[in-house]
């Protein structure tokens, strides 16, 4: 049986999202050029999921990073059909909720007890619920 | 007063007559005031006029071969390009203009013509030693923004910017900065013509004094606020530092805006009334007029954005001219945006570079103005024309009518 996890946060934008997760333990950078805009294929220089898409996976982040336009790029794959299901951030900051709330997709965000970025690896199947706060994860 | 050696070779003319003189300049205000040194400055300003002194000084400078070390923003004269389509000057207005305009070019300065240089062209930190003319500019850098200038004159900041020194005095040193006088403010402050009847009121109380000023209700001036605080302020009285405790650098607390020294019983509260009553002695006169002019200092973005908002799609009276006088920076965004041409098929019109004090506007000596300042109002009268002074919405009402009642 697979062993299955569950931490708690913040729920930060309600709704339910699953999928597997892609883990930025350095997050994505929010300046120009680090996320396709119209692959949604990250190409971060030193990123450790360059040359992967965000699409459909939850992304697991300790923070935004970079630019203040860092909102626009994920607004970018929202348009160009390439969206995340859902996001999860050890903490949230001004960039990334406008990202959160400009996709409109459910978010859980600011964990005290437990690092997501600890627990969660690539390729785990990750359920979250941005109402309640609560985060399944399924190890691979 | 001390000078370094390389002060003293300046002064014995080494380094030719234009810098020579400027020390001197620098060295002999240095003696009256017992400076115990010259300092370095970060920026200086200029508030050239295109007066025959201070273009002369100027003149004298450059033929001695002087160019400015700290170069300096500049006040307006009048753009000369614009205003001669409209408006008659003689050979020799033009000329002195001329003449201005170059003598600065040759020196070094950057050309702003713009007297609010403290707001966008030449904005000082807190504690920045600098050498600004201009009255209205000076109590602005030091109250507002916490920077250190005497109330430099054209004469003395130009000396200042091409040595790139000034003498060590007044609002340069600490203990000249703390508030004298403490004035309680017990009143309504809506718009930025208040705050110039208020500093009007402040400037008749303090005259030379440092003004602490205490708010019984919590505001949070903006920049036009500060402007026209202390150029009144530096039309009726002679303020060039102020206090506002809780608001301006200097004074997160009372007795800090004293210097810790013993906090003195205010001297005035003023109220609505005192406002009122300070209005109603400044703004008298009525009947037909010739001339709406705003921009004394220089209107902002914001304050041409609203006028038009004031105006809402109404005209001025034919018989009326209607003149705002903004930082060109201002006026190009207009430009840029369409204000300007919206404006200008209301009859308003708008020039950058000019000051309210200039030859250009004679045309209209001999009938009433309006103003929304009373500082405009105080230099227009001395050339000829009678100003009544109103705030905003009345000048705007004023010009749509063709009169004042």
């Amino acid at each position: 049986m697979m062993e299955k996890i569950v931490i708690k946060g913040r729920g930060a934008l309600e709704g339910t999202a699953s999928g597997p997760a892609i883990v930025f333990p350095d997050s994505i950078a929010g300046n120009s050029g680090a996320l396709g805009d119209v692959d949604g294929v990250v190409y971060e220089k030193g990123n450790i999921n360059y040359g992967i898409s965000i699409k459909n996976a939850i992304l697991v982040v300790p923070c935004a990073k970079g630019s203040n336009g860092f909102s626009a790029h994920f607004k970018g794959a929202l348009i160009a059909g390439v969206k995340p299901a859902g996001w999860i951030s050890t903490k949230i900051d001004a960039r990334l909720g406008v990202a959160i709330a400009s996709m409109n997709i459910p978010a859980v965000v600011d964990f005290t007890d437990v690092d997501p970025i600890k627990v969660i690896s690539t390729g785990d199947w990750v359920e979250l619920n941005g109402t309640t706060g609560e985060v399944v994860i399924t190890k691979k | 007063m001390f000078l370094t050696d390389e002060e003293k070779r300046i002064l014995d003319g080494a380094e030719g007559a234009g810098k020579q003189k400027a020390m001197e300049m620098l060295y002999a205000l240095g003696l009256t005031f017992d400076a115990e040194k010259l300092i370095p400055i970060k920026r200086a300003h200029v508030a050239l006029s295109g007066q025959e002194g201070d273009t002369y000084w100027c003149e004298l400078l450059v033929e001695g071969g002087a160019t400015c070390a700290v170069p300096p923003t500049t006040n307006p004269y009048w753009d000369t390009d614009c205003l001669t389509k409209f408006y008659d000057v003689t050979k020799e207005e033009l000329d002195l203009a001329n003449r201005t305009g170059e003598a600065y070019r040759k020196i070094g300065a950057i050309l702003t013509y713009h007297c609010a240089p403290g707001v966008c062209s030449n904005v000082p930190f807190f504690g920045e030693h600098i050498a600004f003319s201009e009255s209205s500019a000076t109590p602005y850098v030091n109250g507002a923004l916490g920077a250190r200038s005497n109330r430099e004159s054209s004469i003395s900041a130009l000396a200042a910017a091409v040595i790139g020194k000034t003498p060590c005095y007044g609002y340069h040193l600490d203990e000249n900065r703390h508030g004298d006088i403490l004035i309680e403010v017990d009143a309504e402050l809506n718009e930025c013509y208040d705050w110039g009847i208020l500093g009007h009121c402040i400037g008749e109380m303090a005259g030379s004094l440092d003004p602490v000023l205490v708010f019984k209700n919590k505001v949070i001036p903006s920049q036009e606020d500060f402007l026209y605080f202390g150029a009144e302020a530096a039309t009726s009285g002679a303020v060039a530092m102020y206090h506002m405790v809780g608001i301006t650098p200097e004074a997160p607390t009372i007795e800090a805006a004293f210097g810790g020294r013993k906090v003195p019983a205010p001297t005035a509260l003023i109220t609505n009334k005192t406002l009122k009553n300070q209005e109603t002695k400044l703004t008298a006169a009525t009947g037909d007029i010739n001339l709406v002019m705003l921009g004394c200092p220089h209107y902002t973005y914001s304050q041409i954005l609203e006028v038009k908002r004031l105006f809402a799609g109404r005209k001025v009276s034919n018989n009326t001219s209607f003149w705002i006088l903004a930082e060109s920076g201002a006026v190009e965004l207009a430009e840029r945006s369409r204000l300007r041409q919206k404006l200008e098929l209301l009859g308003v019109r708008m020039v950058g570079n000019t000051c309210i004090d200039e030859p250009c506007w004679k045309s209209f000596e001999g009938s009433l103005g309006v103003t929304d300042s009373p500082k405009c109002a105080y230099y227009r009268e001395r050339r000829g024309q009678p100003f009544a002074i109103r705030r905003l919405s009345e000048c705007v009402e004023a010009a749509i009518k063709g009169r004042l009642d």
